[in-house]
């Protein structure tokens, strides 16, 4: 066979590199068409429940025992720092009122978010963020999979299934310190602790926490994809997707929270 | 029939590459390249490292977008198509990488049976077995079944990724750089493979490499990508005969010579 030579043709033009604000308008773009991406995916079918399972036993079991210490701990010092103020209204046996909608309304939810921010949020943004770089992600598109709905889609939705239950338990735990420093401090039994806490407790607490701690999970989850799904090359982007899931998802909590919290309390009136 | 005298000039084009045009900002990678990959053959793409090599089939299988340019694979024009359209063509076209890209968390089973479990939902559980096996058994690695990739060698993560892309029993092959990192041994191994390959399941295939040794093994038909082009194509002997002053230093820094 001969040696070729090609025939040269002129090279188009290419456009300038977009401005720093033109740039942060189209991270933003990219940001919503990737949680319309996961909206529009996640619930057709092919479904992935094995991948869904694994994952609600890795976002929910595996984060079991670091919120039951913290939970429990909570409830505990809480109960313990607001004491005194109560007692010097001679109040203090509104103490399990007081921990239980504290607990329900803003701790549990809060605190468990927080904790998966970091626990969970940087574990789905490091192990992403290695696998598109080790171009893992790249060899499910090629091998004609798409990535998205095995690797995004189940950790968003495991996380957004998991964190309602783990905020429910995180505020049981919670519970269960307070009982034991009110027993040992005002002798009072479980049975009249758990009356008097959820007495105090309305079905809008009970609706509130679970709305808010499905956005935490969503935003923690979706966040931590985002950032692994986007890392730059490299090991040093792996850490960057790791650290920016977690300061990204945490911001965004505390963000929802005060919404959530203006919102319902036009309910609470 | 042997490898080497399968090129036809005038056989079915499965890929056609006309003036594609590809830059990352300001660095131009591909200029007005030019190339076919014709039915049967072993189409090797010869170039120093940074070259556009890489970047080339990356674009054939539609993980990165061209400049400009026509991109034809099996008839369907790449930027043109669906992602659904662009999944099915994918079943036809399958990519080793470079660094074998296995999944960390699964096994070699697992790692098999990802592609084949959800784009062949027909096949029952004894069959999904079966061609696993099978594929495994092509490569030589029958034995590591049940092995996690963290355990393999860097030659059997090769075999097992070009395993894992064979399992959905592609029409076109494309290798990255297939013997990058590995001793000459496991490379004539991995030569040999690519060879099989051809041999047994009637593929094409495009193979990426800056190795000679594997370029005169397996290639029918060698392209030269020098300064963004492919400015040479021919049988391995006659580039390396021809004398032409792009070619030739590439020939004379390497052990083969």
């Amino acid at each position: 066979m001969a040696i070729k030579e090609q025939e040269k043709t002129e090279m188009p033009k290419s456009a300038p590199p977009p401005g720093k604000l033109a740039n942060w308008f189209i991270g933003l773009y990219e940001v919503y068409r990737f949680i319309a991406r996961f909206f529009k995916e996640a619930f057709l079918p092919p479904y992935e429940f094995k991948e869904l399972m694994r994952q609600c036993y890795e976002i929910g079991y595996r984060s079991v025992l670091l919120i039951s210490t913290t939970g429990f701990i909570t409830g505990m010092v809480f109960t313990k720092q607001s004491r005194p103020s109560l007692s010097e209204f001679g109040a203090t046996s509104w103490l399990p009122s007081l921990v239980g909608i504290a607990l329900l309304r803003t701790l549990a939810p809060l605190l468990t978010g927080l904790i998966s921010a970091g626990k969970v949020g940087s574990s789905i943004g490091a192990e992403l963020g290695s696998m598109k770089v080790s171009e893992q992600i790249d060899a499910m598109e090629v091998s004609a999979t798409n990535p998205f709905k095995f690797l995004v889609g189940t950790r968003v939705l495991a996380a957004t299934i998991t964190m309602p239950i783990l905020t429910f338990y995180t505020a049981m735990v919670g519970m269960l310190g307070a009982l034991l420093n009110v027993s040992v401090n005002e002798g009072t039994s479980t049975v009249t602790f758990f009356q008097s806490a959820l007495e105090s407790i309305t079905y809008l607490d009970i609706i509130a926490s679970t709305i808010k701690a499905i956005l935490f999970g969503f935003t923690i989850a979706i966040v931590g994809c985002y950032q692994g799904y986007h890392s730059s090359k490299g090991t040093e982007g792996v850490g960057k997707a790791a650290n920016s899931a977690v300061v990204t998802a945490m911001f965004l909590i505390f963000v929802e929270e005060v919404v959530c919290v203006q919102i319902f309390s036009l309910f609470n009136t | 029939m042997l490898a080497k005298e399968r090129t036809d000039e005038h056989s079915e084009k499965v890929i056609e590459i006309k003036s594609l045009y590809k830059s990352f900002g300001d660095y131009d990678v591909l200029e007005d390249a030019t190339l076919n990959l014709y039915k049967g053959e072993n189409l090797v793409v010869l170039g120093k490292s940074g070259t556009g090599k890489s970047v080339l089939i990356k674009i054939i299988i539609g993980l990165l977008s061209p400049d400009a340019g026509l991109v034809k694979v099996l008839g369907q024009t790449i930027d043109e198509i669906s992602y659904a359209e662009l999944l099915a063509l994918r079943l036809r076209v399958g990519f080793s990488f470079q660094n074998s890209a296995l999944y960390d968390s699964m096994t070699v089973r697992e790692n098999l049976e990802f592609p084949l479990v959800r784009n062949r939902r027909d096949m029952t559980r004894p069959e999904v077995n079966e061609t696993v096996e099978e594929m495994l058994d092509a490569v030589g690695l029958s034995q590591t079944i049940n092995q996690m990739p963290s355990e393999l060698s860097g030659g059997q993560r090769k075999r097992i990724g070009i395993a894992r892309t064979l399992i959905l029993k592609p029409e076109i092959m494309l290798y990255d750089e297939p013997t990058a990192g590995l001793d000459p041994i496991t490379s004539k191994e991995i030569n040999k493979l690519i060879n099989d390959v051809q041999e047994r399941y009637h593929t094409s295939a495009i193979v990426i490499t800056h190795d000679l040794t594997c370029a005169k093994e397996v290639g029918n038909r060698v392209a030269m990508l020098v300064e963004r082009r492919f400015e040479r194509q021919g049988s391995f002997d006659e580039i390396f005969s021809s004398g032409d002053k792009q070619a030739q230093p590439f020939f004379d820094y390497n052990f083969i010579q």
